[in-house]
């Protein structure tokens, strides 16, 4: 759900740009506090997974695809505030590098994608943990996919680009089945790792 | 550490052996922009200044070969990115 340009008007793109911006400096204090020296090849690892499997379009309903978009995945692993950090390196390479969303709709882009997924990722995961995990994991990866999808339909009604009462409710269907296949990659993901990393992370 | 390179490993296997026959169907934004009657006003990048557009390298013909190779480098690029700014978050003074 990469925003491309032309999609948001100028004042959207600045209030974005500027609630991420602040969003990430706060994230990256927390990093500094919570995750140490040893944890960076961690990040970055992950970073480069999530970049290789954003790319594997999976298809859903007629003639439409989805992809992973990993803010549960990331912070499941890291934390919100790591997540984001994570998550924002691959929007930035994907748009700098790949013209995988618009510059101009990089604010808009990473706090769609890498703030308010993890948070609410992370938030979803904490709620429902105490009956299962792994529904915890499936439902914390669908509902930052469908947040997401929400905050876009928002800022393209803020931008005049679409009325939100036309787009909310295309963007959410569409989104609800990207969201299945989010939930099934991240449980996946999350337990091979998991597994893998038993005892080496906390 | 070492277990991470297992980790890298894999998403350079996902870059070059998947992503090459990922779904070239319009994803979610894409297929309502386009139902909706919107998706020409995305068409042009506020500046063409990225080297490998769409994932795709010029100069290699071959579609699948051509985005294989964005995806392996890519992800390389991704790794040095993430890597380097959480080592320059982790080695910021404590104020």
């Amino acid at each position: 759900m990469h925003i491309p340009d032309g999609f948001l008007d100028v004042k959207t793109a600045v209030v974005t740009s500027a609630a991420s911006l602040a969003a990430l400096k706060c994230s990256m204090a927390k990093v500094k506090e919570q995750l140490g020296e040893r944890d960076v090849p961690a990040l970055g690892v992950t970073a480069a997974f999530i970049f290789a499997a954003q790319m594997v379009n999976f298809p859903v309903m007629a003639g439409t695809s989805g992809h992973l978009l990993g803010a549960a995945l990331a912070s499941t692993l890291f934390g919100p505030y790591g997540a984001s950090l994570v998550l924002s390196a691959v929007l930035i390479v994907q748009c700098l590098f790949f013209q995988d969303g618009g510059i101009t709709a990089l604010g808009a882009n990473i706090l769609n994608i890498a703030v308010a997924g993890p948070f609410v990722a992370n938030w979803v995961y904490g709620f429902v943990k105490r009956w299962s995990d792994q529904v915890a994991v499936f439902l914390s990866a669908w509902v930052s996919v469908i947040v997401g999808a929400l905050l876009t339909s928002a800022e393209l009604a803020l931008s005049g680009t679409v009325p939100m009462k036309a787009v909310v409710a295309p963007m959410v269907l569409v989104h609800a089945a990207i969201g299945i296949g989010e939930g099934i990659i991240t449980c996946a993901a999350v337990a091979y790792v998991r597994n893998f990393f038993r005892g080496e992370m906390k | 550490m070492k277990r991470w390179v297992t980790v890298l490993l894999l998403a350079l296997a996902i870059a070059a052996f998947l992503s090459p026959f990922a779904s070239s169907h319009p994803d979610g934004l894409e297929r309502v922009a386009e139902d909706l009657n919107f998706v020409q006003k995305g068409e042009q990048p506020a500046f063409k200044l990225s080297p490998m557009p769409d994932y795709t390298v010029g100069g290699i013909s071959d579609e699948r070969l051509s985005t294989a190779v964005a995806g392996v480098a890519g992800t390389l690029i991704t790794l040095a990115f993430a890597w380097g700014w959480a080592k320059w978050v982790s080695g910021w003074k404590e104020e």
